[in-house]
């Protein structure tokens, strides 16, 4: 009986110990996967001409900078938007609403969450765009700043739905001290519960930026994928093309093995970097906040 | 998360990018094979009528497989394929390629491809020469009001650079069929992945400009008559247009097949001029030849 005991715990714990390493080896085949279909690229093609401002493919110019600088403004415009709409959301939901309309609002914001992308592309094509296009005065509606909108929309939910999780999970002691100081309502969320919840709020902030980032579909419906470098703010209003837009679009016509199919992944590879790059900020941030929290408390 | 999925995604992509396995072998002596190959252009229409075929006589298996034009003529000569499918005459050093090798390529039109140039009905403008789309395009002409419209900025719209339609457009417009012109797009152009996405914003755009295969346009959008030098004729693509080449922007869909076609294959082919499978023709937006 404690021998069958033993067995199965020795199975479960070994399952379980598989499964998470499982993880790490997943995303280091992917980049390996990544590396030896990119790397090459290098060879083919000069750095130069890489980092170049023409995106033409057929014709071989291969230069990057329009893409990356697309996914990096509609990014930055989604997570503005985001940050501020999914912590506000959150910390009402959590700190403010009362109990029968949080059970409400939090499902309601969770399957808002589960709306396929392709249906928001539609909804930015033909409601939004022309919308923009009329409301702003621009020459079209298909710019960087509708992908934007849609990829906030997007992103929300998930900050929402981890950000109010952190919020959840700060101890109602915490809240209780804060009152009995006579910190009023606001002061003890921006005070004390945040602050308290501060990784939570993090992470939630870099999934949605993550989310943000990776998003294809419906960016490649509504910026318009004209590769034209973004620099300046007034880019935010002109159409963009970005990096995952460009792989999902000129994915499926490539020759296996050719210069553009290795640009491509090369693309890929950068996506990649930049959010891990992202991922490893975020997290030494809250890595270095805990510490400095232990220490006070100690 | 999502990267995760993306590269998942692009791995199984790559994956089945390969060479597909041609393993449809039915063993029935009575089964008879006809191999298709060619033009990327042409290879859904071909693979639409070969199903189609197939479901009316079963006993007829048709193999179709895209790679290009040159891929196709290439397959012919080399007497691996009975179809050639190309979006372009044959060159002469082909024919001559072909005839050394005891090959000898016979010519069908079988449908045309003519693209309309669409633009808002709100927009005044109605008639371009092709020099005039040109500029538009490479971004020489940037305000409405330099062809006669009103003071509105252009908004370019495009397929995405791997349709067909789209290197047809660059070579046949932009470059007006000189083949030492270097002209690209400009860059603002906006490259959209879908017909539907280019006919929506035109419809909604004042501003915009599109091109489309001329059987997707639909009504309530204003096509542009064309005029292949100033001072020309303008004229709007129709069936009757194309197929009397008056109107500038279309060309010829070709099969080639190795001598007079006979038997089967020689059914087959008469089978794609029929009402039936020109009816197919038009709802790929191609042109039917008759």
């Amino acid at each position: 009986m404690e021998k069958s005991l033993n067995w199965r715990e020795f199975i479960i714990t070994r399952l379980i110990k598989a499964s998470g390493y499982s993880a790490i080896i997943f995303v280091a085949l992917i980049f390996v996967f990544l590396l030896r279909e990119g790397l090459p690229t290098l060879g083919e093609v000069e750095l130069k001409s890489l980092l170049s401002i023409r995106w033409y493919p057929i014709e071989d110019y291969f230069g990057i900078l329009p893409l990356i600088t697309g996914s990096l403004i509609v990014t930055l415009g989604a997570a503005l938007i985001a940050v501020p709409f999914g912590i506000g959301t959150a910390v009402y939901i959590s700190e403010i609403a009362p109990r029968w309309m949080r059970e409400i609002l939090k499902p309601l914001v969770e399957l808002l969450g589960g709306l396929p992308s392709v249906v928001l592309g539609f909804l930015g094509i033909l409601v939004l765009s022309p919308y923009i296009r009329i409301l702003l005065d621009l020459p079209t509606g298909l710019t960087a700043l509708t992908g934007s909108l849609l990829l906030g929309g997007i992103a929300v939910p998930t900050v929402v739905s981890v950000a109010e999780d952190a919020l959840d999970a700060v101890p109602r002691a915490y809240r209780e001290g804060a009152w009995a100081l006579g910190a009023t309502r606001w002061q003890t969320i921006w005070r004390v519960t945040l602050p308290a919840a501060r990784s939570g709020v993090l992470t939630a902030v870099m999934l949605g930026v993550g989310r943000a980032i990776g998003e294809t579909m419906t960016v490649m419906m509504v910026t318009g994928n004209a590769p034209v470098l973004a620099l300046k703010l007034g880019s935010l209003f002109s159409p963009v093309r970005t990096m995952t837009a460009t792989i999902a679009a000129e994915m499926g016509e490539v020759a296996n093995g050719s210069t553009h199919y290795h640009v491509l992944f090369f693309i890929g590879m950068v996506l990649f970097l930049i959010s891990l790059g992202v991922n490893i900020a975020a997290s030494s941030v809250v890595f270095r906040a805990k510490k400095r929290a232990e220490r006070i408390l100690s | 998360m999502i990267l995760f999925v993306l590269a998942v995604f692009m791995f199984v992509f790559a994956t089945s990018c390969g060479p597909a396995s041609s393993a449809n072998a039915a063993s029935d002596s009575t089964t008879a094979y006809i191999e298709n190959k060619g033009s990327d252009t042409i290879v859904n229409l071909a693979l639409a009528w070969a199903e189609k075929y197939q479901e009316e006589h079963p006993n007829v298996r048709i193999s179709v497989t895209g790679g290009g034009s040159g891929t196709g003529i290439a397959s012919l000569i080399n007497g691996t394929v009975d179809i050639a499918n190309a979006s372009r005459q044959i060159k002469q050093e082909e024919i001559d390629q072909a005839k050394s090798n005891g090959v000898d390529p016979v010519e069908h039109v079988i449908a045309r491809d003519a693209i309309a140039v669409i633009v808002n009905p709100e927009n005044p403008v109605s008639q371009l020469t092709l020099k005039q789309i040109s500029d538009i395009y490479s971004g020489r002409i940037n305000n409405w009001m330099e062809v006669g419209g009103e003071d509105r900025p252009i908004v370019r719209l495009s397929r995405e650079t791997n349709s067909g339609t789209h290197v047809y457009f660059l070579e046949t417009v932009l470059r007006l069929n000189n083949k030492e012109d270097k002209t690209l797009f400009s860059m603002d152009t906006l490259l959209l992945p879908s017909s539907e996405g280019i006919i929506a914003e035109v419809r909604q755009n004042p501003n915009a400009i599109g091109y489309d295969g001329l059987g997707y346009v639909p009504d309530d959008l204003k096509m542009i008559a064309i005029a292949t030098e100033a001072g020309g004729a303008y004229v709007l693509p129709s069936i009757a247009t194309v197929n009397d080449k008056s109107y500038p922007i279309a060309r010829d869909l070709y099969m080639y097949t190795n001598g007079e076609p006979e038997g089967l294959l020689k059914e087959y082919l008469d089978w794609i001029l029929s009402t039936e499978a020109q009816q197919i023709v038009a709802d790929l937006g191609f042109v039917p030849v008759n």
